[in-house]
């Protein structure tokens, strides 16, 4: 198939008629550039949205409270809803097979200190699955597990950010810090995708708290993982039946949004996921008009080219071309100007996109654009296809006009 | 080499027809330099196009170099013109973005040459009709007699058995039309058949077989003074 006397015959064609080629090269790079464009924009949009989402664990589910808005059941409004180790056990046995990782929660606020070194930081108190919830990083040492917690013990996992405040570069695996008046062993340093904050909290177990400081059995959040074999549908659903489930438990009037709420994180999975995909559709949409644009501007051209050059075939024809040989060489010549400029097109798009890179992410939440490979190759598919029939349609009519009358035209 | 018997040709206008070539004999052996002479619409120009293949006659019978034609698709008329026969138009015909050494080899390139040597036989065909200088040249750098010259040198390359030329001379002032038809004489002289299709006399006078044409008719057919002084 690959005749170097042709491809010459194509390079002298396009490079003697500049002016054409370009301009049928044109309409592709441009669409084709929109298209590059477009795409990486909306994937820099679903990039910040799951950067936005990465803090915590995609099944998470966090069962919070706070004061009643509602009387019920002889109640007044403003009592203040309290959780305890029995909502708890509660919970993760009426629900264990819905359930994957499960943890309590007590928030607390504690000045930390190490030499002369103090600051006050959140202090979290949970189960070891907590880890998995929060998707903490270890960076050294080890999370809190199961007998920490059994045994009470004073053991605390601090944040990357915390080390480095009291520590600066020195090693902080194994000394202790004071904490309320307590002393506490570091036994781990995480770290975690969710920003500076998430990195100056420390985790203590549930139960030295408990113990500790108020020596009750309180908790101020349950923190679940949903089953991940549940679909996004019955994720949202167990969400919902949990939430009048505990409502129903602790007297609470089901429609009181503010006394007991539970912060599902398929819900947010469900919406993104409903959100992007329309978007895709749009964007897909748009690009694939744009594309069908650039062919139709080929295809255009290209009959204005043919009919250009009908003369010149009807010349070739009388010197022994075969129909089938000036075919050949239009579409080839189509092909080689599409697939050029839709690749320079496509080039140019993913060069911008870089530049743009993570600049846009503050103001227009557009993070890391970029397209696919798969995308690319689909376009260069597509670009190739339409460079063949816009080349061939008229290319054929041009052939097979006979070289009398081909040579008679202007 | 050409033998044409009871040609007959129409084309259709609207929904009457034109009819235009009515029954022509016509016998031309090989090394023959032969002129059609005949006001326009007197069909001569028809008649060489059914000869040149680009075009394809009604009725009546046609042989070329001995071959029957009838039913040719293109593929077949395009390895037939390209084997049998070299063409000079009135108004050369040549590739504007092609040089003269390029248009003369592309008749090579279709028949399948490999590119140093259509090169080399195409400037050995420039050489033969005084263009070598002018090889790296396009087209609208020479001068009319040049152009007509570059496409001789384009329609002999492939060695053709008949040269066909339609009003060769017809854009041509006098003294480029002489150098023009000592061109054509030349190449009759080395035993290629050259058939000329005219409406000057000074031109066909200088062939050695005159057909004149009218109405779609041959009226007359007669040797010339110059084949009789050969």
């Amino acid at each position: 198939m690959f005749d170097l006397d042709r491809w010459r015959e194509i390079f002298q064609s396009i490079n003697k008629n500049r002016l054409r080629s370009v301009m049928s090269g044109f309409t592709v790079a441009f669409a084709i550039l929109l298209f590059t464009l477009l795409f990486g924009i909306v994937s820099g949009l679903s990039n910040s949205f799951k950067s936005a989402f990465a803090d915590d664990a995609q099944n998470a589910m966090f069962v919070r409270v706070w004061k009643t808005s509602k009387p019920y059941k002889g109640l007044q409004t403003g009592r203040r809803v309290q959780l305890k180790n029995s909502d708890y056990n509660y919970v993760t046995e009426e629900y264990a097979s819905k359930i994957e990782y499960q943890s309590s929660r007590i928030y607390k606020n504690f000045s930390i200190k190490y030499k002369s070194e103090a600051s006050s930081y959140t202090v979290m108190a949970v189960n070891p699955d907590h880890q998995f919830l929060e998707k903490t990083i270890i960076n050294e040492g080890r999370y809190l597990n199961e007998r920490d917690l059994r045994e009470a013990s004073k053991v605390i996992v601090i944040g990357r950010l915390i080390k480095k405040d009291l520590f600066g570069e020195r090693p902080a695996l194994g000394k202790r810090v004071n904490m309320n008046g307590s002393s506490f062993l570091i036994i781990g340093i995480f770290s975690d995708d969710g920003g500076d904050n998430e990195e100056r909290k420390a985790f203590i177990p549930l139960s030295t708290a408990q113990r500790m400081y108020g020596n009750n059995d309180y908790i101020s959040q349950i923190a679940l993982g949903y089953n991940p074999d549940l679909s996004l549908d019955a994720a949202v659903a167990f969400g919902n039946q949990l939430e009048r489930d505990l409502r129903n438990k602790l007297n609470i009037h089901p429609d009181d949004q503010s006394a007991l709420s539970v912060r599902n994180m398929a819900e947010a999975n469900k919406g993104v996921g409903q959100f992007m995909g329309i978007l895709y559709a749009i964007v897909i949409l748009i690009g694939s008009g744009t594309l069908i644009a650039g062919i139709i501007g080929i295809s255009n051209i290209m009959i204005f080219v043919i009919k250009e050059r009908t003369k010149e075939f009807g010349i070739r024809k009388a010197l022994g071309a075969k129909p089938s040989s000036i075919v050949a060489m239009v579409v080839q010549e189509s092909i080689l100007i599409t697939a050029l400029a839709g690749y320079f097109g496509l080039s140019l798009g993913t060069y911008i996109l870089s530049l743009i890179g993570n600049s846009l992410e503050e103001k227009y939440f557009i993070k890391d654009p970029s397209v696919s490979p798969g995308i690319v190759i689909g376009a260069t598919i597509v670009l190739i296809l339409s460079g063949l029939i816009a080349g061939y349609l008229p290319a054929k009519k041009a052939a097979n006009i006979k070289p009398i009358v081909a040579l008679r035209a202007d | 080499m050409i033998k044409i018997e009871k040609l007959h040709k129409s084309y259709p206008i609207g929904k009457d027809s034109l009819h235009v070539l009515k029954g022509i004999d016509l016998h031309i052996k090989e090394g023959e330099f032969v002129s059609i002479m005949g006001s326009s619409g007197s069909g001569k120009s028809t008649l060489l196009n059914i000869v040149g293949l680009l075009d394809v006659h009604d009725e009546g019978t046609y042989y070329l170099n001995g071959q029957l034609i009838k039913d040719m698709n293109e593929k077949k008329a395009a390895l037939l013109r390209n084997k049998f026969l070299g063409f000079v138009f009135q108004s050369f015909n040549l590739i504007s973005y092609k040089t003269a050494l390029e248009n003369v080899a592309l008749p090579l390139y279709y028949k399948g040459m490999n590119r140093k040597e259509r090169l080399e036989v195409a400037l050995d065909y420039l050489e033969k009709v005084g263009l070598k200088d002018w090889a790296n040249h396009l087209p609208n750098e020479l001068s009319g007699g040049q152009k007509q010259r570059v496409a001789i040198a384009r329609a002999l390359v492939t060695k053709p058995k008949v040269v066909l030329a339609d009003e060769p001379t017809g854009a041509l002032d006098s003294t480029t039309t002489d150098s023009v038809m000592d061109l054509l004489k030349d190449i009759n002289d080395e035993g290629m058949t050259v058939f000329v299709i005219t409406h000057e006399e000074e031109v066909a006078e200088q062939t050695k077989r005159i057909v004149r044409l009218k109405d779609g008719l041959i009226i007359s057919d007669e040797l010339t003074k110059a084949s009789k002084a050969v």
